[in-house]
């Protein structure tokens, strides 16, 4: 079986899209989980840690080129 | 007059060329255009976002470039075309995706301050319009998906007044558009707010300024 078979199945996309409908704003549930994986993102990029941060902080308060 | 070594005397001018080289080093010099380092607080994931979308616009320009070579029979009828064309449009959500972050970042940290508002600007007017390059290129993709997708924007178009400028359903204006003059403005927009955080340097969180000045 194909790969594109085997996506296709677990993905059932012969229907009209799902969509949230609140008042004026109506969006694809694809859409919405766009938005929402980019907020995800947007939040665990503030905070989480970046490799080697406190490295580069702690050598500069210690007076050490960063 | 010879030098000895064959290669013409030098004489001082004020020419063009002279003045354009002059001005560019002045307000951009080879340590600023080309830094050894960046500060510390360029460390964090969110400042990754910028460079992400610059890593996306790559892809998606040289996937262009593959597809534009070979056609839309070759992209619709053949496995490598397929891949292809996959990884333009996937190359794309990931540019946006990338590129949204990345404004979000810059809006909450006020990234105009300290008198970058240009650079601000010139990312603004990227996303803006790298939105209709992203549009003819659904339009321009020579399936019924381009046609679903163009006789419903052609309405957009039409209800703002530039229907008769930008005509949704005529492909070879899509096309042009799409590979041609929209992606030249992309790119020299994404060069120039490139140049400009350059010149201004990145902006500092917003603490750290604070404290700086106190």
């Amino acid at each position: 079986m194909s790969v594109v078979s085997v996506m296709g199945a677990v993905f059932n996309l012969n229907h009209p899209a799902h969509t949230v409908d609140w008042s004026f704003i109506h969006l694809s549930v694809a859409n919405v989980v766009v938005i929402g994986l980019m907020l995800v993102v947007f939040f665990l990029a503030i905070l989480l840690p970046f490799p080697g941060a406190a490295g580069r902080d702690a050598a500069r308060r210690g007076g050490g080129s960063a | 007059m010879s030098t000895g070594s064959g290669i013409p005397p030098i004489v001082s001018s004020k020419s063009w060329t002279v003045k354009v080289r002059e001005k560019g080093v002045e307000s951009l010099p080879p340590e600023r255009l080309l830094p050894d380092g960046q500060p510390t607080y360029v460390a964090s994931w969110i400042y990754v976002f910028g460079v992400a979308s610059i890593a996306s616009l790559v892809v998606i320009i040289g996937s262009g470039c593959i597809l534009a070579l070979k056609g839309p029979a070759w992209w619709h009828e053949t496995g490598v075309g397929h891949f292809f064309n996959s990884i333009h449009l996937w190359s794309v959500e990931l540019f946006f995706f990338a590129m949204v972050v990345h404004l979000w970042g810059k809006y909450w940290m006020a990234a105009w301050r300290g008198g970058r508002g240009r650079v601000w600007v010139t990312g603004a007017i990227v996303f803006l319009v790298a939105v209709p390059c992203a549009l003819t290129g659904y339009v321009s993709q020579q399936n019924f998906d381009a046609q679903w997708i163009s006789t419903q924007a052609k309405d957009a178009m039409n209800s703002v007044g530039v229907g008769s400028f930008f005509n949704l359903t005529n492909f070879g204006q899509m096309y042009s558009y799409h590979i041609l003059l929209l992606p030249i403005a992309v790119v020299a927009l994404v060069s120039l707010h490139v140049l400009l955080v350059r010149r201004n340097g990145v902006v500092p969180p917003i603490e750290l300024e604070e404290k700086l000045k106190s």
